[in-house]
Formats: C-alpha cells, structure tokens, sequence
C-alpha cells in the first residue's frame, strides 16, 4: 500500500506559493460595505508541490488507461488520444460562444456534420446536441413528450412506464418533469412482459422509456409488438441509449418506432469519462417531436451554420445550458465518428457483442451462472452469484472488491436491482481477447478462493490505497469539507 | 479496425469457443425486418493524420481573435500543469468513483473541490458539481422548493439582472414540477434589482429569491439588503455568484445577517477554457441543515477497515440510483473533470493568486469603460460599482458593429438588444486579467474608427 | 428470524403500532425493515401538530443502501417525533420496538382497524420469502 497523501490543505504554508502563476498586483477600487470579511482559506503551495500531489491522487485511480473496466452500462472503451488533442486546438478552446457566427463556421461545421452523423446512425428526423450528460437527454425527451400532448389539449397523459430493470434515472426523469411513474415487471427471459404492459397502458399514459437491448444485457424481442401496443393507446415511445453501442450500424432505434433518443456520447462515442464526466446527451427525435427539441440547434442555410433559438423553434421546450451543451465533448465524438466512418459504426456493435459473448461462454466454462442462460449476451451480460453467496458466503460486493486486488475493475455490482447478486459486464469492442481470459482466470481463482477462504474474501481488498470504507460513518459523521484548525 | 484489436485467429477462436460461425449470428434475436445494411449518410473512414488536418483547417478558418465579451463564460489564465494532469489517464479514463477503493485519487479531488467551492462561497457544504451555472441555478430552485418546509408555493423571485440564459434554462427546468418564477425588474440608473419592486411580494407565501452578484449587467447588487428582506420575508436566498468575484467580494455566507441559504454558479473561470460554450463545472454549495436536499454527487472523509482516512461517495440515498422516482435530481454524471480542472487551478492560485487576478479583472475593466467612453457616442449604462464587466450604450445597433469589429480581429462584446430592448443600443463588455492596457487600446482604436471618432489617447 | 412481539399491530409496510394507556398510539419499523434496509444513517420524523390521513409518508428511514418512507398505519395528529432519532438513528437497528420508535399520535378514532396481529404479519414476512 502506498503512503497516504494528505490534504491539499494540510500542505500549505503561509506565505508560499505558485507565484509564476499570480498576475501583477495592482489595487482595485471597490467599496468596503461590499467586500469579503473572512479571509480566504485557499491552500498556499508551490507549483511543484501541487503538481507532485495530484499526480500521485491520479495514481490512486484505476481508469481504462490503466486497467480493464468493465463496468455494465458504462461502456468503458479507449478513449482515442486525437479526439482530445482536436477538441483542445486553441481556436476552437479560444473561441467565446456567444462571438457571432461569422467567427465559428468551422467549429459549427463540425457540429451540425456531428448532428447528421448522430441522425444517421439512430434513423430519427433531427437532433439536439445541447444535452449535456444522459440524464439531461432523458429530461429533455420526457418533456417533449409532456409538450407533445400538452400542444394537443391532451393533458389528461402524467404518467410514464418504466420496466422494472430500468436506470434509475428513467424513473427520477419522469419525476422531474412531474410524471407518475408506473412500473412494469420483466418476464423471467428478460423480456418485457406484454400483459403487464397492456395493464399499464391507458388513456394517461404519456410514453414509455425503454432501454434496448435493456439493462438486463439481452435484446427486447417484442419490440415491435410494444410499439404497435404503445402507439396505438396514445403514447410515445423514449428510447434511452445507454446501451447503443450494441445495435450501432445494425439496428436503429428510428426503425423500431421510437419517437425520441438519447445518447450517450461519453459511452458509445467514445467521449472520455472524466471520473464522473463530463458527459453529453444528445437527443434525436422523429418526426412528430422535432418542433419542441431542446435550442439551441445548428442549421445550415445557403452554405453558411448558424444557431436555431426559441425564435427559429418557438415551441420548443427551451435551454438547458447556459449556451449549446458540452461542446468540447461533441468535438471529441466529432472526431471519433470520422475516424471510424461507417463501417467502424457497424464494428462496434460486431466486436462489443462477441466479446461480450465470449466472455459469458468462458465464464459460464468457470462455473458462474448466467442470470439469463439460453439469451444471446447484447454488449454486456449479467451473471449472478446467488448461489455462490449461497454455499460459500461470499457475496458479490466481495468478488467485485478482490478483482480490484487482481488489477481489474469491477463490473456494475447490485444493478439491475431485480436480479440477487448480480455482476454487469460490459468488456466492450476495444479489448484484446487475451485481456478477456485474464479476466477469467481472475474469476476463477476468486471462485476457488471463496470455496476455500471466505474470510480472506470478504476482507478483500488489500493491494490498493485503502481497503474497504466505512460508508456508515461517512453518512452519520458527515464531513464533506475541510475546515482550518481554530485559530 | 479503428480502435479493435481482434486478429482473424482471435475471430476464429472466439466465435468458436461461443458455438457460433459468424459474428452476425450473435444478431439473431433482432428480428431481421428490423435490421439496417449501410448507413449512407456517415461519410467514410478517416486515418488519424487526415482528421487532424480536416480539423486544424476547420479551426483555421474560425482564427484567433481578441475577446471582450463574458455574459457567463471568462477568459482566465490557466496554468500549464492543468491540463497536463487532468489529461492523465488516470483522471481523463476513470468514470464515477463506484469502487471507492480503486479511485480515491477522484474521491480525494472531489473533497478537497468541496472544500474549495465551500470556503469560497462561505457556506457549509458543496456537491462535487453540476453541468454548468445555468442548470445548477434551476437545480437550486428545486432544491429551495424541497427544502422550504413552510412554504406550499413554489414560487421564486428571480432578478432580470440574472442572466438571461440562465433564466431560461431554470424555467425550462422546472417548469414541469409547477414552480413559479416571478421576474423582478431593476433599476435602470443603476442596473442593480431595484427594491421597490420587492414591497408588493412582501408578506405573501414566496420560497425563494435569487441574488445574483455581480448581476448580469457586472453590477454588484445589495446583496446584504436583499437578504435580509428575504429572511424577513420567510423565503429562502439562493446566490448566484461569480466565483472569482468572491476572492474580493462578500461572499453568500456573509450576506445579510445568518448569510444565504444556497449558492450556486459557474466555476468555469477556474481552469476551464471558453471552448466554444463548455464543457463548463456548475457549482451549488448550502447550508449544512439543507444537505439531504442537495442533488448530485458528494464524497465524504471517512476510514477504512483498518482505520486508514479515506473518501467515499455519501448521501447516495438522496440519488437517483437509490432513490429513483423520489431522487432529489435524475443526475448522475456530473463534470468530474472540469471539477478536477477547478481545483488544480485554485490550489495554483491559491489566496494571493485569486485575489490577484479578482482585482486585475476590476481594474481593466475600469480601464475598458474608460478606454471606450472616452471615444464619444459611447456612455456607461449605469452607475455604481461593478466587478469585471459593464454595460455601455452606443448612438446606433450594436450587431454590425460587433461584425466589423470581428474582421479587425476583435470580438467585442454582447450585443444586449434582444434581452434588454429597452436599453436601446447596449453592449456588455468584460476584461480579466488576460486583457493588457495594448489590448485595450487596439479595442479602442479600431471602434473609434469603426464610430468615424479618435480614441482619445 | 426477525422478532414480532405479539402485543403490537402491524401494517404489509413494515411498520407497527403500540397503543399507549392514554390512546395514543406509538409507531415504528419493525425488527424485519430495519433489518432489510440496514444501518441506519439518518430518520426524519414529523414534526408535533402535523395531520395525518392512513397511509400517508410520515417519515423517512435512510440507510447507506436505501431510502424508504414510512407510512402511517393510522390517521391522526402527530403528538411528538422522537428526536433523539436525530443523533443517534442507530436505535432503530438497535431497539426497533423501544428506543428507535420514530412517532406518536392521536389517533383520528380508536381501535386497529385494518391492521395485521403479530401472526398474520408474520405470514406475510414468510410469504414475501
């Protein structure tokens, strides 16, 4: 285990500094009744000091660049190196967003052929690329919805289905734009259940948001009876694009009837991370949503791209952003989408999906369970340690922890919530198969171990920073900020 | 293959070990009807080496240009080592720290992030970030509705001097959970929320009301008096703040007499490029009795099972992960990096350095206002102190202007008229500390010429 | 097994109802909830005056893992909230049926009606596996 590191703060020394960083000083006017009282409990260190600092917290990271990750629904593939350096050309980092138009054709440019990509791949009528994570995508398409039936007098619709394998997000969404929820079960083969949708189905029925494949990492087959049943009784169907790497080039969400998308560029589009973002979350929608996307929207009149507003789209359900969303992510994906082209589209789902499969054969070899044996694995699969806990007493929080000690990240543990000590793995197309094997080899032993030494399991682990935290006291003793000792 | 790394034997062997022939039979539960073969519309592949040079033409064209404008985005200096480090693998790669033990180098960054934003502000406790200031002030109007236990009317009084987009956004936000945003006018010799327009709210069920300081005009309100009236009045006080102003100004802890309830803005001037219109990090920090109402992310300090310190996520049960339906927001990815970029970014300025560049984005600004009024045809809009932007008031539009100016290789401001049309032909102008006194004169020699006047030396 | 005292009423929402000798009754979570959800972390509980119709969130039991609302078994005006919850929400882990009660209330009109008796919500405890 290496050193702790300490606090930024308990670094600092009066009087020290990064001073090749401080700006002449020069006195400014301002009246007393306005200025700070307290003083400002920034720390005080030299430039090496911090740099040397952060470096080692970073060390304390696991990221793709560093280990396999295979975190279900997350899409933990390399992030192409160019698409940053592109991103951070000074032109387009220099550029202030509200600077006229005429000064940024070329970065429009880029945006509005992003825009058309992005429609091309999904099959939708238009995208709005200012969402600026998933969440922000799934806000924007429930209220287009609600605008949707709102435009047509028919406010009688507050409620929104949710399956039961859903996202959080889907159901903290729907709430947000002042939805009722309705939940309905999955079938034993993961499948959405159609008598409980039909149930469900009703004259306030708003829409549906479906994950597809869904979460529980197989493909909804009767997607296109949903359509037929959700359309039919007044609703609109919400595809949230969690998992599109596994159908990108080989199905599109347009062609099975959904009425409205989001993406997740920092999953699919190979936008980086970030340790929790930023992300962007594009939204494509068909035909009858295109009048309330989110503004503002890149359009292209006689050669020249300017920005669509509340003026040029007046129904529109508004801003989200302060101006276009995360442009620099777009960038990013920009450069992604133009690298791969659209043979690399239809790659991505080919070679998430086999090795996705491949690493459910090979698992399964091992002795794990597959939570839906006799389904084809999507871009990610679920196995369950049920019986596992069972017999040995070593749960699935306990495997994840001991693969961080065999240098791989953890898979997605506890989601989806329906099914008991569950694992969601998602490899994604960019690891080698010998990366995979490694993965089953680490499986493996932890299997063995947990047969022979559970107790060594559940303390596990042991080789990183720090072993496991008490979350409990984290919540009761709660201290989210650093204070200076009392003077 | 882009990115794949798959042989034709690894193909082989894989498929194999699945007990399939083809990679396509892996699609066979996707009804074929369904099914697409080409995607005409997504031009071909493109090597590393052509993208680059598509793109850097791309960037060309758009050039290099001296900026004046800020209207919620600030050109700042940002230190070398920023980016080299948020660029690390380790940072750029990494996604939400979920295993808390393979990321506390995120953990650790989002707390002492916290730290910075709560000292900054003078409130008790901040999230580990939002998307951007505009999202995180509809965010605190949310939040202000759950946490007001008295009030039943979702209603919020929010300043025209807040900026515009920003109010959209909040009413874009919030508009499907029935909340009320009742807009307060300000006055016009002044620029700042004109108090007058607060006696016809008092007395009635009000959740909360939004000071904005500086104000989108630059004017630095009386954030004190708005407060008290606030808490008089029963309603809670969200500020919304330039967090670089606060290295010089009352910070929202300070103001009126218990400080506001919830402070939310955008850290972007803290190591964040302009880049075209974000990724930006919106911050909200509050008082420690409003923390479970809070959305978004917090890490805590706790120990591990050998007593080691060390930072977990904490309060996830307020998140949508937990909480579904009854989560406080649907968020989850927040803006983990830019959030890591603030924090290097104060940690290199530190205090002195802050203050620094707080009172040089005042005094060039004053410089600016001077620079440009000394031409003639051109008056300040109002009266008062002001922190690093203005509003100045042309003889004729502001829009062809700002585009003749481009061409000289300036951008010269916010054209006001489509969201202030009744100050007539105004112009919001911003410098920082980046802008030197030739910069200023370069400005002001190419709009004297472009008004037929001579800038006064 | 979780314990179900035999002299309290229950509801299918895991709470349990104590009548009190001057009619006022006591609420909880019982031994089952507080087991499922784990330690607790935090418990909100209403404030004194406050009306109350059955079945109605009346407060909220937080632990690291989860967040779930507690339900009233009957309508009511709430008399107190135990505050003592406020520093020390492990009494609910630690004495569900004691300590860790979260509310008292008078009652809208007497008597249980609706409610399960120790067995029956032991029943349904079982069925719910």
């Amino acid at each position: 285990m290496k050193k702790p590191e300490p606090l930024i703060f308990e670094l600092s020394q009066p009087g020290r500094g990064a001073t090749a960083q401080h700006p002449p000083g020069v006195t400014a006017e301002l009246p007393q009744r306005l200025r700070r009282r307290s003083r400002l409990p920034l720390p005080e260190v030299s430039e090496l000091q911090a740099v040397r600092h952060y470096t080692r917290l970073s060390q304390m990271n696991f990221g793709i660049d560093t280990q396999f990750y295979p975190l279900g629904s997350c899409t933990m593939k390399y992030n192409p190196r160019i698409c940053n350096s592109l991103a951070l050309l000074p032109e387009f980092l220099g550029r202030h967003p509200l600077a006229p138009a005429s000064t940024g054709q070329g970065f429009m440019s880029c945006l509005f052929e992003l825009q058309e990509m992005l429609r091309q791949v999904t099959g939708m009528a238009a995208v709005s690329l200012t969402p600026m994570a998933g969440a922000q995508g799934e806000f924007a398409g429930v209220a287009m919805i609600r605008a949707y039936h709102r435009a047509r007098g028919d406010t009688a619709r507050n409620e929104i289905i949710v399956p039961d394998a859903a996202h959080g997000t889907n159901p903290a969404t729907a709430s947000m734009c002042g939805m009722k929820v309705r939940e309905i079960a999955s079938r034993p083969d993961g499948d959405v259940d159609l008598a409980a949708l039909d149930a469900a189905l009703s004259g306030a029925t708003a829409g549906i948001m479906l994950t597809n494949p869904s979460t529980l990492g197989v493909f909804e087959r009767n997607i296109v009876e949903i359509e037929r049943r959700v359309h039919a009784a007044g609703g609109l169907l919400y595809y949230d694009g969690a998992n599109l790497n596994a159908i990108l080039g080989k199905v599109r969400p347009g062609d099975m009837g959904f009425d409205v998308i989001h993406m997740n560029l920092h999953k699919t589009f190979s936008t980086p991370h970030g340790g929790g973002g930023p992300g962007s979350g594009a939204v494509g929608v068909g035909p009858r949503l295109a009048p309330y996307m989110p503004v503002p929207v890149v359009s292209k009149d006689d050669g020249r791209y300017r920005w669509l507003d509340e003026r040029d789209l007046p129904q529109s359900i508004g801003r989200l952003s302060g101006f276009m969303g995360n442009s620099g992510v777009l960038l990013r994906a920009w450069v992604y989408m133009r690298i791969l082209g659209a043979e690399g589209m239809r790659r991505v789902a080919e070679y998430s999906t086999l090795n996705a499969n491949y690493l459910l054969a090979r698992l399964v070899e091992a002795g794990f369970d597959a939570a839906y044996p006799g389904r084809r694995a999507s871009h990610e699969f679920i196995i369950t340690l049920k019986r596992q806990a069972r017999e040995t007493g070593a749960n699935a929080m306990d495997f994840a922890k001991r693969l961080l000690d065999h240098g791989y990240h953890a898979p997605t543990t506890y989601f989806p919530l329906l099914v008991p000590e569950c694992l969601l793995i998602e490899p994604t197309e960019t690891e080698t198969r010998e990366e995979l094997d490694g993965f089953v080899e680490a499986m493996a032993a932890i299997l063995r171990e947990a047969a022979a030494d559970a107790a060594t399991l559940k303390g596990a682990p042991y080789t990183l920073p720090v072993r496991r935290l008490d979350d409990v006291r984290a919540a009761r003793q709660l201290d989210v900020a650093w204070k200076p000792a009392a003077a | 293959m882009p990115y794949i790394p798959h042989t034709a034997a690894d193909v082989r062997a894989m498929l194999g070990r699945i007990g399939v022939e083809r990679i396509e039979d892996l699609f066979d539960e996707i009804p074929r009807a369904l099914r697409v073969d080409a995607l005409p519309g997504v031009p071909p592949a493109l090597s590393e080496m052509e993208v680059s040079r598509l793109a850097a033409e791309l960037a060309a064209r758009d050039g290099r240009r001296l900026n004046f404008i800020g209207a919620g985005a600030y050109e700042h200096h940002i230190p070398a080592p920023v980016w080299q480090l948020v660029t690390r693998g380790e940072i750029y790669s990494a996604y939400t720290p979920y295993q808390a033990e393979a990321s506390q180098g995120t953990l650790q960054i989002m707390y002492e992030y916290q730290s910075m934003i709560a000292a900054l502000t003078g409130m008790d406790v901040s999230n580990a970030s939002l998307y951007d200031g505009a999202s995180a002030l509809a965010e605190a109007c949310l939040m202000a509705v759950r946490a007001h236990r008295r009030s039943r009317s979702a209603r919020i009084l929010m300043p025209v001097t807040v900026n515009p987009a920003w109010r959209r956004a909040a009413r874009a936000i919030t508009e499907g959970q029935g909340i009320v945003i009742d807009e307060l006018p300000y006055d016009p010799a002044r620029g700042i929320t004109d108090p007058k327009a607060l006696e016809g709210h008092a007395g009635t069920d009000l959740t909360a009301l939004v000071v904005p300081q500086p104000n989108f005009f630059g004017q630095l309100e009386d954030a004190d008096a708005l407060t008290r009236w606030a808490h008089a009045n029963g309603a809670l006080v969200i500020g919304a703040v330039n967090p670089v102003a606060l290295a010089l100004i009352a910070p929202p802890g300070e103001w009126g007499e218990g400080g506001a309830d919830i402070a939310v803005g955008d850290a972007q001037p803290f190591g964040v490029p302009l880049s075209s219109g974000g990724p930006y990090v919106g911050f909200m920090a509050s008082r420690m009795e409003h923390v479970r109402q809070m959305p978004g992310r917090i890490a805590g300090r706790t120990v591990d099972a050998d007593g080691r310190t060390g930072y977990t996520l904490t309060l996830q049960a307020r998140e949508q992960h937990i909480r579904r339906g009854k989560a406080t927001s649907n968020i989850c990815t927040n803006q983990g990096l830019l959030m890591s970029a603030a924090t290097i970014h104060l940690a290199l300025l530190g205090p002195v350095g802050l203050e620094r560049v707080a009172d040089a984005c005042l005094a060039r600004t004053a410089e600016l206002v001077s620079a440009l009024t000394s031409i003639g045809a051109i008056r300040c809009a109002f009266a008062g102190p002001r922190f690093h932007e203005a509003v100045l008031l042309l003889d004729r539009p502001v829009a062809p202007l700002l585009e003749a100016l481009a061409s000289d290789g300036i951008v010269g401001g916010h054209d006001l008229s489509r969201d202030y049309p009744e100050l007539g032909h105004a112009l919001l102008v911003c410098a920082t500390e980046t802008r030197t006194a030739a910069d200023i004169e370069r400005y002001a020699v190419s709009l004297g010429r472009l008004l037929g006047r001579a800038a006064a030396a | 097994m979780s314990q179900i005292p035999a002299d309290l009423r229950y509801t299918k929402s895991h709470e349990w109802v104590r009548t009190l000798p001057d009619g006022s009754v006591e609420i909880g979570i019982t031994d089952h909830a507080q087991h499922s959800l784990g330690d607790m972390v935090f418990v909100e509980v209403p404030e004194a005056g406050r009306k109350l119709a059955a079945g109605d969130a009346c407060a909220v039991v937080e632990s690291v893992k989860a967040a779930s609302d507690v339900y009233s078994p009957v309508a009511g005006e709430v008399i107190a909230g135990n505050a003592e919850l406020a520093t020390r929400p492990e009494l609910i882990n630690q004495d569900p049926y004691g300590q860790g009660w979260i509310m008292r209330l008078k009652p809208a009109a007497a008597g249980a009606g609706g409610l399960l008796d120790a067995t029956a919500y032991a029943a349904e405890v079982a069925a719910a596996g």
